[in-house]
């Protein structure tokens, strides 16, 4: 009985402070959706808008064709899973996982059926009858998304709930959030600021920065075409090139940058066919290294290499100064020692550009679902 | 666009009511105070009283009041000097026997302080020893033993890195960062020691509180004078409300918040240097506590009168069962539950709204709720007698004011331990509660007030100590009817009827060991939060 759920116009505002000034969304129904975003980008807020626990200013919000703005927290069934899991500490396991079913005054059978059945989902029904100050922070995580699965929520959210774990169950658990969410198929608002994390769980992502929606589009999407500058630095790591020109001659346009090194670009979108200041925003991964150093290119020289097994990470810097970051698959003959001289290219399928103020990729292929875009 | 309306919620009811109980209970006595003070008997408005306390002959009030002043503070200053040292030697080194040292200091802080001095009376005779110091010394160390617990190993251990141990390291670090703890104790060792009446009423003439001032003013040989008593209870408000601020703008220099991860490890201690602390801390512990021992030793011996006799026996208790005894008992104990009740009640609720639900008129509740920390007992006393003692609420010698005045000395102490219990509970535990279903009401029953659990509990029964044990607001308060354990003790001391007295304050002395033992087993740290 899974809900889509809507946000129209929604408004936050602490006092004169604007938090969520205009944020309009929607979410399908069964689907795995992240509020990614930096911290105090309003993406907690605006999941705790949607739980009930922030007042909202304006607009309207919808659980399918429900109105859900003026209905109390407690009515809106919701699971929610928090940072701090929210366990009930004077509580047993068993009590806790079924809390939400007594809420719900269903006959004792019922609840037991039920509270048994979602311990074993989530393997803590060996610890049912202990205390919560006995277990580990993974073990509370999974009582916590028990009790909160347990009730058969429409609507199901996570308010960073991986990032008090350690490295390594974060991992895990992840997996184990991606599995559970995928088989039981409920609506879910996940919010995190950990892009590989919500790159890992999710089908789509919103991106926020200050309240306002960035880019809303499945992880890939949003690394290979960022909708923005700000997206494709956030997410990922990116080399910024500002002050590099387009130029449009004999009908093909190419990317010329400040040393002089020109890129044709088959993919500019025909209103962008013009002479301009671009910005290019470069993965580490797509620039292409040459050691010989006549061959066409940017010429650029090694300041230090760290290898790390898989890859190599070259730091450069350009003739024009700029230092920028390079990831090359180890191998297996030398390094390029520091103080080499290089020529660089780029991989022009996978560079993004974006216009001089870095408000919008110029690029084809961007699917960012945003209504507001 | 719409906006979620404000609803009229059961909780916007209850901060009404219970700020509607505070104005008729607490503000409104106060206001009768401050009115009667600056009328003369003839209810002409006049400053005389006030002018009367400064200027009457040779300082006929200001002179004792100013021994006593002296006496208040070299209590305090003495009692930190020898308190720190035990708090140090017990939480840096390892004593032996020291949780024997730490249980007989709660018994001896929190138990009746007149008890003591009464003993002190009987063992050396009334030739003016003051003992407030032996008392208030413990509760310092019991104080700064929280405070030294919280020091982190490593500031020690970074502190000696550099350079710097020893004494040094003493006054340089480890007093330094526990100048907030300093500054609370001395704060409320003069509170204490500023706001007693059994000590001074037992010690005798030459030492007058300015409780025994008010009460001898409204009650005492000189007639009745409520506007004299008024603005006797005004002066000492102002006093403490100078040094509660003083207090205030002190610690703020000082602010910073320890948690130790790792607590301090304590050391061995051999030689004659361990020798010495040993014994510093039991000579000490033992002089403040044997006194209490003696009380009860001579609870068993035969008197006449003042006069101890040959043989031992229960004569005294068949005496004191004459005099009230059973129904001393019967109203401690009746009197102290329903308050500690009502207080238990009042402080998480109050807690609630403040932590909960902040607004301008829960924080105004929380601020005028805090006013009796700065009022002696003998003020609210005479603030409760002089607003109830005609119709409509003629409550004057009544059951219900004993237990008013009870509520209103405690509750800031509870409401302070409740706002700290609550801060320290995430708001996300009762969020996943509501959003599990539960209403707003079930999730504060079910979820909130059992994870307050035991810091109420064990705040309740520091509570219930000092119920049994109140004095300065009872003795104005009492009657026949409603008299309790400690005021019985103190009649019979009165009376000079020493064998009786020791009884009643042998029973007093049960009574509080028996709570304070619980309360010990129940909190299982080694702190006294008060």
């Amino acid at each position: 009985m899974s809900d889509n759920i809507s946000i129209r116009h929604a408004l936050k505002k602490y006092g004169d402070n604007v938090i969520i000034p205009d944020l309009s969304l929607e979410i399908k129904k069964g689907e795995f959706f992240t509020l990614l975003g930096p911290s105090g980008c309003g993406k907690t807020t605006l999941l705790r808008m949607i739980a009930g626990f922030n007042s909202i200013e304006g607009g309207d919000f919808y659980f399918s064709d429900r109105r859900i703005n003026d209905l109390d927290p407690a009515k809106r069934n919701i699971g929610m899973v928090f940072q701090n899991y929210a366990i009930f500490p004077h509580m047993t396991v068993r009590k806790n996982v079924e809390f939400g079913l007594k809420n719900k005054k269903l006959p004792k059978d019922k609840i037991a059926e039920q509270t048994d059945k979602f311990m074993k989902l989530m393997h803590v029904d060996e610890y049912a009858d202990r205390l919560p100050e006995r277990l580990s922070g993974g073990q509370q995580q999974r009582v916590a998304l028990a009790r909160a699965l347990c009730i058969e929520p429409d609507v199901l959210l996570f308010d960073e709930p991986l990032s008090n774990l350690d490295a390594k169950l974060r991992v895990e658990m992840r997996a184990v959030i991606k599995n559970i969410q995928h088989s039981v198929g409920i609506t879910t608002v996940y919010v995190t600021h950990d892009q590989e994390e919500a790159m890992a769980v999710s089908d789509r992502i919103a991106v926020m920065n200050a309240g306002v929606i960035q880019h809303v589009g499945t992880p890939k999407n949003i690394y290979q075409r960022p909708a923005n500058l700000f997206v494709s630095t956030f997410i990922g790591r990116s080399n910024v090139m500002k002050g590099e020109r387009l130029v449009v001659e004999d009908g093909r346009t190419y990317v010329v940058t400040k040393s002089g090194y020109k890129a044709e670009f088959t993919n500019i979108l025909p209103e962008y066919q013009k002479d301009q200041e671009v910005i290019l925003s470069v993965r580490p991964e797509e620039f292409l290294l040459d050691r010989n150093a006549d061959s066409n290119g940017i010429s650029a020289t090694v300041d230090d290499c760290v290898f790390l097994g898989l890859n190599t990470h070259y730091f450069v810097h350009l003739e024009s100064g700029e230092e920028v970051e390079i990831i090359q698959e180890s191998s297996i003959d030398s390094t390029i020692e520091p103080g080499t001289q290089i020529r660089l290219t780029m991989n022009t399928d996978k560079v993004n550009v974006f216009t001089a103020d870095g408000a919008a990729n110029i690029l084809t292929g961007i699917c960012n679902d945003f209504p507001g875009v | 666009m719409t906006t979620s309306k404000k609803k009229f919620e059961v909780w916007t009811l209850m901060s009404i009511a219970l700020l509607a109980l505070f104005l008729l209970f607490l503000v409104y006595p106060l206001l009768g105070l401050l009115k009667q003070s600056v009328f003369n008997s003839e209810g002409v408005f006049s400053l005389e009283n006030f002018e009367r306390f400064f200027t009457y002959v040779d300082g006929y009030y200001l002179k004792p009041i100013g021994n006593s002043m002296k006496v208040t503070v070299c209590t305090t200053v003495i009692s930190l000097l020898l308190g720190i040292p035990i708090a140090y030697f017990y939480s840096f080194y390892k004593l032996k026997g020291a949780k024997l040292l730490f249980v007989l200091s709660v018994l001896c802080s929190m138990s009746a302080p007149f008890i003591g001095a009464y003993s002190w009376i009987l063992l050396m005779g009334r030739n003016g020893v003051i003992t407030n110091f032996l008392e208030a010394m413990l509760l310092v160390f019991i104080y700064m033993n929280g405070a030294f617990k919280n020091i982190d190993n490593t500031l020690m251990e970074a502190s000696a890195n550099m350079g710097c141990t020893g004494v040094r390291r003493l006054f340089k670090v480890v007093l330094a960062l526990s100048m907030p703890t300093i500054l609370a104790a001395a704060l409320m060792v003069f509170m204490q020691a500023f706001a007693d009446f059994g000590t001074p009423m037992v010690m005798g003439e030459g030492f007058p509180t300015f409780p025994v001032m008010i009460y001898n003013a409204y009650l005492g040989e000189g007639g009745v004078d409520r506007n004299f008593a008024a603005s006797l209870a005004v002066i000492a408000v102002l006093i403490t409300a100078v040094i509660f601020f003083l207090q205030k703008w002190g610690t703020s220099k000082f602010k910073f918040s320890m948690n130790a991860l790792h607590p301090v490890e304590k050391k061995e201690c051999r030689g004659i240097s361990g020798f010495l602390m040993h014994a510093y801390c039991y000579i000490l512990v033992a002089v403040a506590f044997l006194p209490q021992l003696y009380i009860i030793y001579l609870s068993f011996c035969n008197y006449k009168g003042a006069i101890r006799q040959e043989g031992y026996g229960i004569e005294n208790y068949r005496q004191a069962a004459g005099k009230l005894l059973g129904r001393s008992i019967q109203n401690t104990a009746l009197m102290g539950i329903l308050a500690l009740a009502i207080i238990v009640v009042v402080a998480v609720l109050i807690a609630y709204l403040v932590v909960r639900r902040s607004s301008v008129l829960n924080n105004a509740i929380d601020t005028i709720s805090m006013l009796p920390y700065i009022m002696p007992g003998a003020v609210v006393g005479l603030g409760l007698l002089l607003a109830f003692d005609s119709e409509p609420l003629a409550l004057t010698g009544t059951f219900t004011i004993m237990v008013i005045s009870f509520v209103i000395r405690r509750l800031p102490y509870t409401i302070r331990s409740a706002t700290a219990t609550l801060m320290q509970i995430s708001i996300s535990i009762e969020e996943a509660a509501i959003s599990l279903g539960a209403s707003k009401l079930k999730t504060f029953i079910q979820i909130t007030i059992p994870m307050m659990g035991n810091g109420i509990l064990s705040g309740a029964i520091l509570s219930w100590v000092a119920i049994v044990t109140e004095m300065s607001s009872s003795i104005i308060l009492y009657s026949n009817r409603s008299i309790t354990l400690t005021m019985s003790t103190y009649l019979a001391i009165l009376r000079g009827n020493d064998g009786m007295a020791a009884a009643f304050a042998t029973v007093l002395t049960v009574v509080t060991t028996i709570s304070l033992l619980l309360y010990l087993k129940i909190s299982k740290s080694e702190d006294l939060k008060l």
